[in-house]
């Protein structure tokens, strides 16, 4: 069995390895329900403390307790954030896992594992140190049952030591995680400590990974998509809320349940807000259509199988324009699919989602301060053009912890459309629901209970013309689809446009979207350190696509869609939308495996693409 | 007995309204349609009760009777959905805004079958909201096959017999919470109008199956929803009398024969009994006289069950008194102080 020292075998010159400073990949193989999340996030946060750029993604499966999961720490010193495949450093605490984690290291890496387990044997081209656990576990916790939980945070310990983390860091960030429990934070502190303790009397350091300090997070706040959109639909205003769970939506509601009850509650202790958990999701979009209507800023959050069963009702809302939004947090379908892991393959049924000639507005974030800014964004323009507005996350986005500049405090004020009062109505007598008075496609609307005879109007999904009357007159039915058609195009100039970074001289360009982002920010310095090739690069944040789009299609005689779909979705909406003649520029770089996006893989697929 | 609807109705109502003022459209409905009856009913119930029709939210799910709503009070907003999907969009209505008197108009098909699931959903909130089945056993908009109401024997035209068990929609409601349950007939003026005027008063889920025959597919002989079937088969239980809190209380009841419920709003309902061992108040007992209904091949008439204490889903949820539709952004947005609180704590 292994010594607790050092197992150091083979890999003649490895000791000679330059120092790995500030920029590696760290996974934690455990099995879920076992408590590591606490012992990850501690890891993470100490690390961010220490001012180096790092994120944290957490792989995991459909499951409550007893399958494996990975939870992998990105440090990179340039701040890249996105997965990278390479892992470098191992922490094995799973053993029906272990095996397969380090066969498929590459060379190189670090491999930490529980004692038992033997690792040490299986290759001879990586670095192992043993760690007894349970022997350390039962010295610092007396209480058998609570070991289990307790173990995780030995590791936190063992690797301060190892990579150099001030162990000041590491207890501010466990105080941190345990802040309304002392005693959980005494008894997991002790067990970091005995780690770290184990580690400098027993282990030798032997691979070249460190983590010195920088000055990269000052100001910073570590916060995941879900709770940063729940932030920004507060601060939105948002006062109906309905959702049904579903994974990986699920915790934007309920964080937002927290920040309500915690913000949102009047000086006369009543709630200025509803949440409500409905039976189905059918019944959560109707809640917030019937809201909407009533003049509400409503919402609700799903995931693909949610999307695909508010299909009737979005039409409904389409066709009677009530404003809506609806957070799409994708994950990987069709059907159940791998419902805890990432995708982008929502785009096309959510653009046209419902039958008939439906189309919808998407916002796309791919950041938690624009779930934050896009809450208002879709909000706002919810109302302006009295239609649903879904917000496009995903699960590497919505689950996963990021890094970010603190949010700003919307600085846009609440805009509520065309909404009539009492008072206008007053003033005009009379109104037409459905009338382009403005020619900008969008009508008046006035909201039920308004106390004018005149205010009234019925809503209904069957043909209508703009007096909201029944009508089955083929020109009544073109000319109000035409006129719906018409607040999309105008949406083309209100909603969010493009990030484009371009030198203007490439003949190339790339379109990503989403969480693909902090995959093409790293790739596109691989692509110009490695192979000298530059790419201009325009990053969608939603459809209907805006006249940038449009003009770097024009620009640029290859353009590459990189996304997180089989079908190149986004692509084909781009089709649809640029000129014939444009439409053989569109190259598919398309991501299927359910793990969030990594630069290598596009990396080296342009290249393949490009001939190189 | 005494009856609010054998006065003639006076000209204007209590707060300034002639009837003219809560019609709707020219009904497209068949002649002879239940459903027009009942818009009738509705439109009577509410001038005589004095409600602003500006207060009334109108919804329906699709159907012959959910297209009703467009035949009565032009003056009310309204909102012609989703097949059976009406009762969440109610809710997301009431959830904007509390003070809307919001009336559902259903039909068999769009409530016990495609709607069954948001129907008991509904239910079980005990959502404020006046809930009207109308009632004929069958689809009318899609031409008459069966729906899940249909008693087990009943026939269509075509000959074809229903042999599957009807959901009894009345003790499914009971059953899951609503607060005020009847069954009546739209060939019953006087039941249906006092029901519906006790209904507008009521506040939490009033779930009124109203029999409502389709002249058209199921009228004829061997269906158990036609009028026929109707004058020989209802069992009313009460008489029913209701007292607005606006009008004086002018003749008194015999504690004996009648049971008096005293309405949130100060109304009475007085329910004379004519089945003597009927207590509305007992759900258990309405339940179980509903099976036995079945059993018997009756249908039962009156108000089967009606709490007019029980919390209702606003309630519950502890909403603001204003509409949350109408809160202003400084009610809505919290202070920079929030956010910059909020930032601290994820640093
Ligand atoms: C999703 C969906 N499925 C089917 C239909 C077709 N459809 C329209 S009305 C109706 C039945 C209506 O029956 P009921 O609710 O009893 O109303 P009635 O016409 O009898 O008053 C059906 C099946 C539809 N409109 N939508
Ligand atoms: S088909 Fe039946 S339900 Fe429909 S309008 Fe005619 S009578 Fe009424
Ligand atoms: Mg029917």
């Amino acid at each position: 069995m292994a010594t607790t020292d050092v197992t150091l075998q083979g890999a003649p010159g490895r000791l000679e390895r330059k120092p790995v400073v500030n920029d590696m990949s760290i996974q934690v193989a455990t099995v879920n329900g076992s408590g590591s999340q606490s012992s990850n996030t501690v890891l993470l946060r100490s690390i961010f403390q220490m001012g180096v750029p790092v994120s944290g993604k957490n792989l995991f499966p459909s499951n409550i307790a007893g399958l494996p999961t990975w939870y992998t720490i990105r440090a990179n010193k340039d701040g890249y954030i996105a997965r990278k495949k390479e892992i470098d450093f191992l922490i094995a605490m799973n053993a029906e896992t272990a095996h397969e984690d380090v066969l498929s290291l590459a060379a190189g890496a670090a491999v930490l594992y529980d004692e038992p387990l033997s690792l040490n044997s299986l290759r001879n081209d990586l670095t192992f140190y043993a760690v007894p656990y349970d022997k350390l576990v039962a010295a610092v916790c007396p209480e058998a049952k609570l070991r289990k939980l307790v173990k995780n945070m030995i590791y936190v310990g063992v690797v301060a030591r190892l990579l150099d983390l001030d162990m000041a860091e590491v207890e501010k960030a466990l105080r941190k995680q345990f802040a309304k429990k002392l005693k959980a934070a005494n008894l997991n502190m002790a067990a970091a400590q005995a780690g770290f303790d184990y580690a400098a009397a027993n282990l030798k350091k032997q691979d070249p990974f460190r983590i010195v300090r920088m000055d990269k997070n000052l100001g910073k706040i570590i916060i995941d998509g879900n709770s940063a959109a729940a932030l920004g639909c507060m601060f939105a205003g948002v006062t109906v809320v309905t959702w049904y769970p579903i994974t990986p939506s699920s915790s934007l509601v309920e964080t937002l349940i927290d920040y309500m009850k915690e913000h949102r509650i009047g000086p006369d202790g009543k709630a200025t807000f509803a949440i409500v958990q409905a039976e189905d999701e059918l019944a959560a979009i109707g809640m917030v259509i019937g809201a909407g209507w009533a003049g509400a800023r409503s919402m609700t959050a799903t995931a693909g199988p949610g999307i695909s069963l508010m299909a009737e009702f979005a039409g409904l809302a389409y066709y009677t324009e009530v404003p809506g939004v609806i957070w799409d947090i994708q994950r990987v379908g069709p059907s159940t699919g791998l419902p805890t892991r990432t995708s982008q393959g929502d785009i096309l049924s959510t653009a046209f989602l419902s039958h008939g000639d439906t189309k919808n507005i998407l916002l796309i974030p791919n950041s938690v301060s624009e779930c934050f800014e896009m809450a208002t964004d879709a909000f706002n323009l919810a109302e302006q053009f009295q239609t649903i507005v879904f917000v496009m996350s995903d699960l590497d986005l919505g689950m996963n912890n990021w890094m970010s500049d603190p949010f700003k405090y919307p600085e846009t004020p609440i805009n509520r459309g065309k909404v009539l009062s009492k008072e206008d109505l007053e003033r005009l007598g009379t109104f037409s629901r459905y009338k382009d008075v403005d020619g900008d496609g969008i009508g008046w609307r006035t909201l039920p209970g308004t106390d004018h005879p005149a205010a009234a109007y019925f809503a209904r999904g069957s043909g209508h013309n703009e007096k909201s009357q029944y009508s089955e007159r083929p020109d009544d039915f073109e000319r109000n689809m035409e006129r719906i058609n018409r607040k999309f195009e105008t949406a083309r100039s209100f909603v969010p446009r493009p990030e484009v970074v371009s030198a203007g001289k490439s003949k190339i360009g790339i379109i990503a979207y989403g969480t693909s982002h902090w995959a093409l920010v790293e790739s596109r310095d691989q692509l110009k350190k490695e192979y000298n090739f530059e790419a201009d690069y325009l990053r969608l944040r939603a459809y209907p696509f805006t006249r940038e789009v449009h003009e770097f299609v024009e620009q640029h005689e290859r353009v590459y869609v990189v996304e997180q779909n089989r079908d190149a979705q986004m692509l084909s909406l781009l089709k649809l939308d640029v000129r014939p003649e444009l439409v053989t520029r569109l190259r598919s770089i398309s991501h299927i495996h359910g793990l969030p996006l990594d630069a290598r893989s596009v990396t080296d697929e342009i290249m393949t693409m490009e001939g190189k | 007995m005494a009856t609010t609807s054998s006065t003639p109705a006076p000209k204007i109502n209590r707060i300034g309204l002639s009837v003219m003022e809560y019609k709707g459209g020219k009904t497209t409905l068949c002649a002879g349609c239940g459903h027009n009856a009942i818009s009738e009913r509705i439109i009577d119930a509410m001038y005589e009760m004095g409600v602003q029709p500006e207060r009334v939210a109108k919804l329906s799910g699709i159907g012959c009777s959910s297209k009703s709503p467009a035949y009565f009070m032009s003056r009310s907003h309204s909102f012609n959905s989703v097949h059976g999907r009406m009762p969440s969009l109610a809710t997301g209505a009431m959830l904007a805004n509390r003070n809307l008197l919001t009336l559902g108009v259903s039909g068999d098909g769009d409530s016990a079958s495609i709607g069954i699931g948001q129907f008991v959903h509904l239910m079980r909130r005990n959502l404020p909201m006046v809930y009207i089945i109308e009632d004929n056993g069958v689809y009318g908009l899609t031409k008459g096959q069966f729906s899940a109401t249909a008693d087990v024997g009943s026939k269509l035209k075509t000959g074809v017999v229903n042999d599957l068990p009807p959901i009894d929609t009345c003790s499914l409601a009971i059953e899951l919470g609503a607060t005020f349950v009847g069954r009546s007939f739209s060939g019953d003026k006087r039941q249906l109008h006092s029901m519906l005027k006790a209904a507008i008063a009521h506040r939490g889920t009033v779930m009124l199956d109203v029999i409502s025959p389709c002249v058209t597919f199921n009228d004829h002989e061997g269906s158990t929803k036609s009028y026929k079937y109707m004058k020989d088969h209802e069992e009313p239980l009460q008489d029913i009398n209701f007292v607005p809190y606006f009008e004086e209380i002018d003749v008194e009841y015999d504690a004996g024969t009648t049971v008096e419920v005293t309405m949130h709003d100060g109304s009475r309902l007085r329910l004379r009994k004519i089945e003597e061992s009927y207590d509305a108040t007992n759900r258990i007992g309405a339940i179980q006289r509903l099976l036995e209904a079945h059993d018997k091949q009756e249908v039962l008439t009156g108000v089967l069950y009606v709490n007019s204490t029980a919390p209702t889903f606003i309630d519950l949820l502890n909403i603001t008194e204003e509409p949350l539709a109408t809160l202003p952004e400084s009610v809505t947005r919290p202070s920079r102080e929030v956010l910059e609180q909020c930032m601290e704590e994820l640093r």
